[in-house]
């Protein structure tokens, strides 16, 4: 090893612009591999984040009709699920953290001072706040209990449809009027990026208690019933469990999945991490191949040096270098213009991530679908590896055509 | 002239090449061409022998089997009492290394170092520590004359300084055997005639040399001159009878 080194040290170093060039290259790879990496990251991360947002570990199912035979019913009979049963279907699921039924009631005319908006208009039981993440803005709040148990008229806005009525001011206290009869609004949602909807994006619904909602539109029925677990891993048993429950209040074969079609969120945002990961590979393969292309560049300089080098190579060889004395220095030149060129690289990407970690995601539709990079130790570690096995490989094959010159032939003449 | 004998010390008849029946076949896919075809070779510790034949006579191959560059296709070598066959390209670049000493005509010197690297890389080679390392080689460039040019590169050496500087190179591992291919060739006569000088001081000074050469100068200046002609040894005498 101390021979390799010394022969390395002493060999001729590359034409200053070629090294330049060769280093550029692996540099530019890396910088693109790193980037690439980061984008996928950050992409990931903001659609968990944006997936997550309509509420985690929930399962949301609708009102159909059966369409199986039950105890000598036919098939196609609806299944409404009351607003008044909720509170027994609830007791008797207690795996669930909770239960909630959500009525709709589509364009209904909602009338602040002079301006009036049709909107949707949602009665929930309170749960909803927590698992639909319907987080208030300071000074504000979600329905209590006690709304729904005194059928209060409060009500809750979706943070498009606050600003539609009240413009800049601030919405909570105001008197609202809801199909002409008059609610307070008590709170304002927070800002998200929702990824996932099912009945229109949250950002311009209304909330009333559900018991209000009854009384108020006339129907006893709800559109869909949400129910939420503390663990995401039991959802699938929790949705057959809850549809046991429904089938025996409402008679119809526990086994029919299309008598109240679920949405099972932990599910698909599963597929979304994988869609994801996939994603993020799908940039790493680009980005390693550009990476590979500078590497192709390392080795083919490397040849060249090899070639240049023919008779240098053989004499060495003459006075009784070993093969891997001859072989030792080119591995260690190709892997050297590789390290240097990879931190280069990792340099330039990590200012450039940081630079655009400035970037204001909020107001920015773009950004707040796609997220800012993040670079990430994975990241570091794989670009790391990436770069070692390129540079080694760079060197190996260079040194192996170097290895295998035969001295006889380079020697005699000019 | 007839002085010369009684000035060289005598051939010890302690043999340094010995070569029996050795043929070198070169497979160039569809043709064989058998380049050496039963040399039969003795050369002894203290001997001065010129290997003279025209172009494409085998000497060439010869001396890359000599130097162990190359290894035969049939017949048994030893270079100081060591079998050259079936050693792999490690053992045989450390045969190279320890028992050869090689001088081109090209020179052959690294031009990117100095004249003192260039001497040192065998000893680098053989694992000769750095410390005796700098002495051998600054004994050496000494001894060839160019002790005040160690830092040179050999771009701004002449060309009798290059060969001489691979002389020096040449002799880093007290070789068995100096092996020179056409020495002189490269140079202008008066600084061939400086290295045939160096040469004969060497061989005064024991060394045992083998000197492929077209200049009959120098061949007639060996104790021994071997003539090579297709692939076989068609004399092989002393050089007076030669002169």
């Amino acid at each position: 090893m101390k021979v390799v080194f010394h022969l390395f040290l002493q060999s001729a170093t590359l034409g200053r612009k070629r090294a330049f060039l060769t280093i550029a290259a692996i540099a530019w790879g890396t910088v693109a591999i790193l980037l690439l990496l980061s984008f996928g990251e950050g992409l990931k991360q903001q659609l968990g984040r944006n997936s997550r947002a309509m509420g985690e570990n929930i399962g949301v199912m609708w009102m159909s009709e059966t369409t199986k035979p039950w105890k000598g019913m036919n098939p196609g009979r609806p299944i409404r699920v009351t607003i008044d049963d909720i509170p027994v279907l609830a007791s008797r699921l207690p795996e669930l953290e909770s239960l909630i039924g959500e009525a709709i009631q589509w364009r209904t005319n909602l009338t602040a001072g002079k301006k009036t908006v049709a909107g949707r208009v949602k009665g929930v039981n309170y749960p909803y706040g927590e698992a639909r993440k319907q987080y208030p803005v300071a000074g504000g709040r979600f329905l209590s209990p006690l709304d729904e148990a005194e059928r209060r008229r409060v009500i809750f806005l979706g943070n498009e449809l606050a600003e539609n009525l009240f413009g800049k001011d601030d919405p909570v206290g105001q008197t609202l009027l809801v199909a002409n009869a008059p609610f307070t609004v008590v709170g304002v949602m927070q800002k998200k990026t929702q990824m996932g909807a099912y009945a229109g994006m949250d950002k311009d619904h209304s909330i009333i208690p559900i018991s209000t909602w009854k009384a108020l539109f006339g129907r006893p029925t709800v559109n869909n019933l949400v129910l939420r677990v503390r663990d995401g891993a039991k959802m699938k048993d929790a949705i057959a469990r809850t549809r046991e429950v429904v089938a025996a209040k409402y008679g119809f074969d526990p086994s029919d999945e299309r008598a109240l079609p679920t949405w099972d969120t932990v599910e698909s945002q599963k597929v979304n991490q994988n869609v994801s990961v996939g994603i993020q590979m799908f940039l790493g393969i680009i980005g390693a191949l550009t990476l590979l292309i500078g590497g192709v560049g390392v080795a083919n300089i490397m040849y060249a040096v090899v070639k240049e080098r023919t008779r240098e190579i053989g004499v060495k060889m003459a006075l009784g270098a070993k093969t891997g004395w001859i072989t030792g220095p080119f591995v260690l030149e190709g892997l050297s213009y590789t390290l240097v060129g990879g931190v280069a690289g990792m340099l330039i990407a990590s200012l450039l991530v940081l630079g655009m970690s400035f970037i204001p995601t909020d107001g920015n539709k773009v950004m707040e679908f796609l997220g800012t990079p993040k670079l990430s130790l994975p990241i570091g570690v794989a670009t790391a590896s990436i770069l070692g096995v390129i540079g080694l490989l760079a060197g190996y094959f260079p040194a192996r055509r170097a290895a295998s010159i035969d001295p006889a032939a380079t020697l005699r003449y000019e | 002239m007839s002085s010369r004998i009684e000035k060289h010390p005598p051939a010890s008849g302690r043999p340094i090449i010995e070569m029996a029946g050795i043929r070198k076949v070169y497979d160039t896919g569809k043709v064989q061409v058998e380049a050496l075809k039963g040399i039969d070779l003795r050369i002894e510790k203290g001997e001065f022998v010129a290997i003279v034949g025209p172009s494409g006579s085998g000497k060439s191959t010869l001396m890359n089997l000599v130097g162990c560059l190359d290894t035969p296709s049939g017949g048994d070598y030893f270079i100081g009492g060591e079998k050259v066959a079936g050693l792999t390209r490690d053992q045989l670049a450390d045969v190279r290394n320890r028992r050869v000493g090689f001088v081109f005509q090209a020179f052959n010197l690294l031009p990117q170092i100095s004249a003192f690297e260039n001497v040192e890389m065998p000893l680098v080679f053989g694992g000769v520590p750095p410390k005796a390392r700098r002495a051998k080689v600054a004994g050496l460039l000494e001894r060839v004359g160019l002790g005040d040019r160690m830092d040179h590169k050999p771009t701004e050496l002449s060309g009798g300084q290059m060969q001489r500087v691979a002389i020096a190179r040449a002799l880093a591992m007290d070789p068995d055997i100096v092996l020179a291919d056409e020495p002189t060739g490269n140079l202008d006569t008066t600084s061939g005639t400086d290295i045939m000088g160096v040469f004969l001081d060497l061989w005064k000074q024991g060394s045992t040399l083998v000197v492929i050469t077209h200049d009959l100068a120098l061949a007639r200046r060996a104790s021994r001159i071997v003539e090579i002609r297709d692939g076989r040894i068609v004399s092989d005498r002393p050089a007076e009878q030669a002169a």
